[in-house]
């Protein structure tokens, strides 16, 4: 079946098999590898990308059901290819990555958080920032940087 | 120089992974591409009867479906494991076969019987599922001591009573005598248990069968693609190793896990030659939880004495190692040099003996995972030790203060020579961190909250950065631990840094640059490091071990010293200088004390066009070397974990973690810390969460991420880390290693600190809130009894 959404901004379309998950289409058929599968049973959050806004686990998603939608991977979150967005910079400055894996799930998920808190008017502690990535697994930095990046990256975001 | 050696160097491989252009195996798509999938064994134990694949050859875009018979038949080799140990009476171990694709049985859950190649993965898998394979089943035996039981199944035909070996080490009869006249005796029984390493990327593989050029191409996920390609050539067979190239491009963590050449690497590379296809497979988790070598996994007894002073006297241990229904790789040597080399601990001991059963069972390989027997050894040690002390009625930290090794170097009675360390600044300044003097008062506030705070230490040591190859040599090891490293300038000053280690994670494209810029005064941009590709680097032994910077470092060290001299001697040359008046500094090559000098990228170009260089001397600017160790490293600290427990529940917090190590010379202490992080997350999640669990049938039940309990932000403190360093006298850079003793030092300091919570000793790993509860029911009905 065809398969059409507004992917980083930019109209897509693809003929895919009608099982295809939003993930495969991502990776296999655009060829946006940022957004990983790193588990089969929606627990790892390596696959995470906005849907409408929304972050959404792309490997527990049909393809089809994203029809029209506007989806934004890591590739597309800076403004610009030569820019950085301010949570992208906060994992960097913080060193809230190591083999990078989880790095474009935990980004993406970390600017939804941001986002909706402020939408909220609530304020992200620490504490709350580990209470919104359970969803979210890294097995290489002991979440400590993690934690510390996505408070920075919330204050950055909150200065732009 | 502000990039150098001891700065906090941002990473320069950050960009492409929060940009989403890091590439990784799976990333890749080669033309005319295929999938693969694997038949995997459903039983346990079972004798496999017949395979039929005709329904699954006639689907849709099935290409091939190839078995171990056929296999075998074209000449691939059995997986080895690469280091032989010597049972006590003298015997070689019993190392049973295993093909790839299993042949006539299939020992546990997931070993492969078949790869089917198809157009598409989900075509690929849906044919694996229709490939009929008869089975006899067998009985089944997943736990160590009841596979030494008489009455266990048989698993390998050439290992009686499933006994791989039985090793020993240190002296048993003066270690007996000097438990016989110890004042105090300690016996305990301690569990290390059964880990999955779980890297968040899965393993893939992508080989490609070029029959025009008769060449091989791996795309891998390893941490160590050169020892993959000697071993895929020299044992598997699969492919003349000057005719295959392996590349390990961004690896997504390893843990230990990445180390070993799995069937499925030479069943894609073999099916590629019969498919004439690029064959990609990539596991999905709980394909991970099944396959991946499992860690860990260790059931002993433990005797420590002490004499009317405190002084330890001598300490006997006896192990059973589980290693899994066959021998990975470097299997043999966790449970043994790797474990019971490092039983000494912190302490002068004069008396050590430990002997190691390690069997098979039906159950997924055992290897090393973060730490690799240092972990099962500081254990056993740190949680006797805590044990002993509170049966004295002494201070923990005094106990293991007053029994600390002070003079170096110091040697154990099990192998290891000590070379330097300073337990008591590490003891000292942890305990500050920790504000030790404060716990009675937290802990009086915190009972008055309903809840019970307790405080346990750990004072570890491991061994890193392996180690002289002819010392591992003699114990065993296959292979040589040397590393490699080449130093290209370029003709315009840049450089590239060829290095046999590999980066999963560590940051080696940061902290590698960084002791180039520290040597030649240059910005870490102008340096690139390269890695992880056998048709690039010639030759190197990979990361594991902690032992990038301790080897790889040294390495890169020694290469630059070539380089350097070559420089001052072109630069003497041209300046009309001598070669001892030339320094290298500020991006310039100049003459000390004067105002001559030529810019860095000028003695470049002057080395490649060669146009004025002295006579005799070959054009060019690039140099290698290989760099043996002299010795094993040893990383030590002191770690100090308090916790809080609800005694109604027995859900457990870690209030607080403290970590002082002593990793020698640091490159870049925001990624130590990093690794200090990630090393205590594994450890936490050890003692308090994660459980390989096995039924009698040898089902794994816990094989995913819904079933098996991976640390996640909410179970984990922040962690409060500091340094105290001694410099190591080994390697030129001082460095100790710093990979895994977040993971070695961690769990026994959480389970002292719960224990001392809920003041019930018998406790094991993971102490999962129900496990807590039941802990607190028996000190209640103690308490009831009396």
């Amino acid at each position: 079946m065809k398969i059409a959404m507004t992917v980083n901004g930019k109209s897509v379309s693809r003929d895919v098999a009608d099982n295809t998950l939003l993930v495969e289409y991502i990776r296999d058929n655009l060829r946006l590898t940022g957004t990983h599968v790193g588990c089969d049973t929606s627990q790892c959050g390596a696959c995470v990308v906005h849907v409408d806004g929304k972050a959404m686990k792309s490997c527990t998603m049909l393809a089809a059901s994203a029809e029209g939608a506007a989806v934004t991977t890591v590739e597309g979150l800076a403004k610009s290819k030569d820019d950085l967005h301010p949570m992208q910079v906060a994992f960097k400055e913080n060193h809230g990555l190591q083999c990078g894996f989880c790095t474009p799930g935990m980004i993406m998920t970390a600017t939804d958080m941001v986002a909706r808190y402020q939408l909220e008017g609530k304020t992200l502690t620490e504490e709350s920032i580990r209470h919104e990535l359970e969803g979210n697994i890294c097995r290489c930095t002991g979440y400590h940087n993690i934690v510390k990046s996505i408070a920075d990256g919330a204050s950055k975001m909150t200065s732009v | 120089m502000s990039e150098g050696i001891g700065a906090r160097v941002l990473r320069k491989e950050d960009k492409r992974f929060i940009t989403g252009k890091g590439r990784y195996t799976d990333d890749i798509i080669e033309p005319n591409q295929a999938y693969a999938a694997f038949v995997r064994s459903p039983h346990a134990h079972a004798r496999i009867v017949s395979v039929d694949a005709s329904a699954a050859l006639a689907m849709e875009g099935v290409e091939i479906v190839l078995t171990g018979p056929e296999l075998v038949a074209d000449g691939i080799g059995n997986i080895i494991c690469g280091w032989g140990v010597t049972s006590k009476d003298g015997s070689p171990m019993n190392m049973g076969a295993w093909s790839a694709l299993a042949t006539e049985k299939v020992r546990y859950v997931g070993d492969a019987v078949a790869i089917v190649v198809a157009d598409s993965k989900a075509q690929a898998k849906l044919a694996a599922e229709v490939v009929v394979v008869t089975y006899e089943e067998l009985p089944v035996v997943v736990g160590s001591v009841d596979a030494l039981a008489p009455s266990a199944p048989k698993i390998h035909d050439n290992a009686p009573g499933n006994l791989i070996f039985d090793w020993e080490i240190g002296d048993l009869s003066p270690t007996d005598a000097a438990l016989a006249s110890a004042a105090h005796v300690t016996e305990m029984e301690i569990t290390n248990n059964r880990l999955a390493p779980n890297p968040l990327e899965p393993r893939s593989a992508i080989a490609t069968f070029n029959e025009a050029e008769d060449h091989y191409t791996l795309y891998t996920t390893s941490q160590n693609p050169h020892v993959a390609r000697l071993v895929l050539s020299a044992f598997y067979n699969v492919a003349p190793e000057h005719k295959l190239r392996v590349i390990a491009p961004d690896v997504g963590g390893g843990f230990g896990a990445k180390i070993y050449i799995y069937p499925e690497e030479i069943a894609c590379l073999w099916a590629s030659m019969k498919s004439g296809r690029s064959v990609k497979w990539t596991s999905d988790r709980t394909e991970a939880f099944l396959t991946d070598a499992h860690g860990r996994d260790h059931v002993s007894t433990a005797k420590i004495g002490f004499d009317s002073d405190g002084k330890i006297v001598g300490l006997k241990v006896n192990t059973k190692a589980n290693l899994g229904a066959y021998m990975s790789l470097f299997s043999s040597a966790v449970p043994t040099y790797l474990y019971a080399t490092l039983l000494s601990g912190q302490y002068d001991i004069a008396n050590i003996y430990c002997d190691v059963q390690a069997v098979y069972t039906n159950t997924v390989p055992v290897d090393a995972y973060r730490g690799a027997g240092r972990p099962e050894a500081c254990y056993v040690i740190e949680r006797i030790m805590e044990t002993a002390a509170r049966e004295m009625g002494m201070d923990p930290a005094e106990l293991r203060a007053k029994n600390f090794v002070r003079s170096f170097p110091h040697q154990t009675p099990v192998i290891m020579a000590y070379d330097s360390g300073d337990f008591d600044a590490n003891l000292k300044q942890a305990q500050e961190a920790a504000d030790v003097a404060g716990f009675g008062a937290r802990k009086a506030e915190a009972a008055r909250r309903g809840k019970l705070r307790g405080m346990g230490y750990s004072n570890y040591i491991e061994a890193c950065g392996i180690a002289p190859s002819a010392a591992v040599g003699s114990l065993g090891a296959g292979v040589g631990l040397w590393e490699s490293a080449e130093v290209r300038v370029n003709p315009v000053g840049t450089i590239e840094i060829l290095t046999g280690s590999h980066s999963h994670g560590q940051g080696h494209e940061t902290t590698f640059a960084q002791i180039v810029a520290e040597r030649f005064d240059l910005p870490t941009e102008n340096i690139q490091i390269v890695h992880g590709d056998t048709d690039k680097v010639q030759f190197g032994m990979g990361t594991y071990g902690s032992r990038s910077g301790a080897v790889g470092m040294s390495a890169i060290v020694k290469a630059m010293d070539k380089v350097e001299a070559k420089v001052k001697k072109i630069a003497a040359h041209v300046l009309e200088a001598g070669e001892d008046d030339i320094v290298i500094e500020g991006g310039a090559v100049k003459v000390a004390g004067t105002d001559k000098q030529m810019l860095w990228h000028e003695v470049g170009l002057a080395a490649y066009t060669a146009h004025n260089i002295p006579e005799g001397m070959e054009p060019g600017l690039k140099e290698s070397a290989f760099y043996d160790p002299t010795n094993f490293t040893f990383p030590a600290g002191c770690y100090i974990c308090e916790v809080e427990v609800d005694p109604e529940t027995g859900v457990t917090d870690v209030v607080q973690f403290v970590a002082s190590d002593d990793f020698g010379t640091i490159i870049n202490p925001m990624i130590v810390e990093g690794q200090v992080h990630g090393g205590i997350a594994q450890g936490i999640g050890q003692a308090m969460l994660e459980n390989v669990v096995y039924d009698a049938a040898g089902q794994q039940l816990s094989a995913s991420y819904m079933d098996y309990a991976m640390p996640r932000a909410d179970d984990l403190p922040n962690y409060s880390v500091h340094h105290a360093s001694t410099t190591c006298p080994g390697n030129p850079l001082g460095m100790k290693g710093c990979g895994e003793a977040g993971a070695i030092g961690s769990p026994p300091a959480v389970i002292n600190a719960i224990t001392d919570a809920i003041g019930n000793n018998n406790l094991s790993m993971p102490a999962t809130p129900a496990a807590v509860w039941a802990a607190l029911q028996d000190v209640s009905q103690k308490l009831a009894a009396e």
